[in-house]
């Protein structure tokens, strides 16, 4: 274990198109950069498996070898620093986050965060939910990146949101044999919403529907997966549409409903939250002074309304507030885009039924819907049922909780993540040094 | 500098050769393996989210358990096993 401290002008925390975009924005206005990500390579999930990120008619490097990643390669400035593997699990004191990679702890000391967190996967339970090869829609396809022959296999697509069909291009491109999308979201609020098309960002969920389409791969509207079965592992999944209900054999099942920010690391660094959000002002400043926010987390909205957060983001955390107002009017159209969008993919109550008294809601501690049934409130679940006490910290099993019973989850404590020894000591040398 | 063309590991104990840039997690299903862990009611788990997030797809990697394979590339002489 090596114990060190770094420091920086301006942190960035995730490599995602927010992030990346932010973090190229901060460094060339002069301000000396780094930029972390959980993830061996940056892109994020929708740039995942990308060599490169052009921007501004730039390119830089996303490989994940850190050496040439930390020198800089092609037009990348030398301020910015680029840790892949790294991620933050502690805030000690304003200006300092404790970072861990596999073998390492670090210090970082900085002027300004910008979190650019992202978004994952809303999960919902029912039964067979749990059984291998039962994945996330965004989580198949991220599989397939790493290395996952999805060749000739059956794949069924599941849930709500866009990302269900990029997910079936992307993997009948591999050669899988997609089945079947099923859409939750009604067909009249979908054609709705086709109609109120009528510019970029929208352009390119139109793109993608037309895509599927040519691709030959069956979309069907008010379905929904009821069950998933298999021995040990997925063999079939039982769908329904309407009065209508059969069965499917598949290999995968690859299901998601829509996104959920993920905003634990502000919530740790005492920003603001609003209906799940990440509050922040025009300047993509949130409540705390010096913490910025952009992308997904202030509001789910896709890769065009991250890009010009993370641009805003950098601009105004280099001390370029005044520069970044001109993107402002490119900014109100992606978030009108993202309030039609979440309004078209809202979850619909039957959703509600499919779990039985057995199903599993949380995964990591196996909690039944019948123990949650005796609670009443978050705190209740787990304390008495350890519910959302497990590895993923009610990642997975708190927005479907708060799905099915609407209970909000409480305050986040660090380390947000599971976390070294090591890493707490750290961060506890941290606090009491301020 | 040129790509090795193969990154070959052990899955419980088992050899296995992967394209560079392959995940531990990938990896574990390209040997056969659906079931990476049980749960704590003993259930079979598979990889979940594969970005991190979830923990279902934890193993050991070179004797330390508890790694999420979905968050690591395979490595030369890497030893995996799963089940635990």
């Amino acid at each position: 274990m090596t114990e060190a401290h770094v420091s920086c002008d301006v942190l960035v925390v995730g490599g995602g198109p927010a992030g990346l975009t932010a973090a190229q924005v901060a460094c060339e206005s002069g301000a000396k950069t780094i930029l972390l990500d959980d993830n061996p390579a940056f892109g994020g999930q929708i740039w995942r498996g990308a060599k490169h990120f052009r921007f501004d008619n730039k390119v830089l490097d996303l490989i994940s070898d850190q050496t040439a990643a930390q020198l800089g390669t092609t037009d990348e400035p030398a301020r910015l620093r680029k840790m892949p593997g790294w991620r933050v699990v502690a805030a000690p004191r304003p200006g300092v986050a404790t970072a861990e990679s596999l073998s390492e702890t670090n210090s970082i000391h900085f002027q300004k965060l910008i979190l650019a967190t992202g978004a994952r996967e809303r999960f919902l339970p029912f039964p067979g939910w749990t059984l291998p090869n039962v994945m996330g829609a965004g989580g198949l396809q991220a599989m397939v990146k790493s290395g996952l022959p999805i060749a000739g296999k059956r794949v069924v697509i599941a849930g709500t949101g866009p990302l269900l069909l990029a997910v079936a291009e992307y993997l009948k491109q591999c050669r899988a044999d997609v089945r079947l999308i099923a859409e939750q979201a009604s067909g009249s609020s979908l054609f709705r919403f086709g109609l109120s098309l009528t510019s970029h960002p929208a352009k390119l969920f139109q793109a993608a529907m037309l895509k599927a389409r040519l691709l030959t791969v069956p979309y069907l509207t008010d379905c929904w997966v009821t069950r998933a079965e298999g021995k040990d592992t997925l063999e079939r999944v039982c769908l329904r549409q309407e009065s209508k209900s059969w069965q499917l054999e598949c290999d995968y099942l690859a299901t998601g409903f829509h996104l959920i920010p993920n905003t634990e690391l502000a919530e740790l660094m005492g920003c603001a939250i609003e209906n799940g959000c990440v509050k922040v002002d025009e300047d993509q400043q949130t409540s705390v002074p010096n913490v910025y926010c952009a992308g997904e987390p202030t509001g789910i909205g896709g890769v065009e309304k991250s890009v010009v957060e993370g641009r805003i983001a950098g601009l105004a955390a280099a001390g370029l507030a005044q520069e970044a107002r001109k993107y402002h009017a490119v900014w109100r159209h992606c978030a009108r885009f993202a309030g039609r969008l979440n309004e078209t993919f809202r979850l619909r109550e039957e959703l509600k039924a499919l779990s039985t008294d057995e199903t599993f809601v949380c995964r990591c501690e196996d909690v039944t819907l019948a123990q949650l049934r005796e609670c009443s409130t978050w705190r209740a679940a787990k304390l008495h049922r350890r519910c959302g006490m497990g590895p993923c910290q009610g990642r997975i099993c708190g927005p479907a909780v708060e799905f099915l019973f609407g209970w909000k989850p409480e305050s986040v404590r660090p380390p947000v993540f599971p976390a070294r020894v090591e890493s707490l000591t750290q961060a506890d040398v941290e606090e009491k040094s301020s | 500098m040129p790509m090795p063309e193969t990154v070959s590991l052990r899955i419980n104990g088992k050899e296995l050769s992967v394209a560079p840039g392959t995940t531990v997690a990938a990896a574990i299903l390209i040997a056969g393996h659906s079931a990476f862990r049980r749960s704590v009611a003993g259930t079979p788990r598979g990889p979940l989210c594969g970005m991190g997030i979830c923990f279902e797809c934890r193993v050991t990697v070179n004797g330390e358990p508890h790694a999420r394979s979905c968050q690591i590339e395979c490595m030369p002489g890497m030893e995996v096993r799963t089940g635990d």
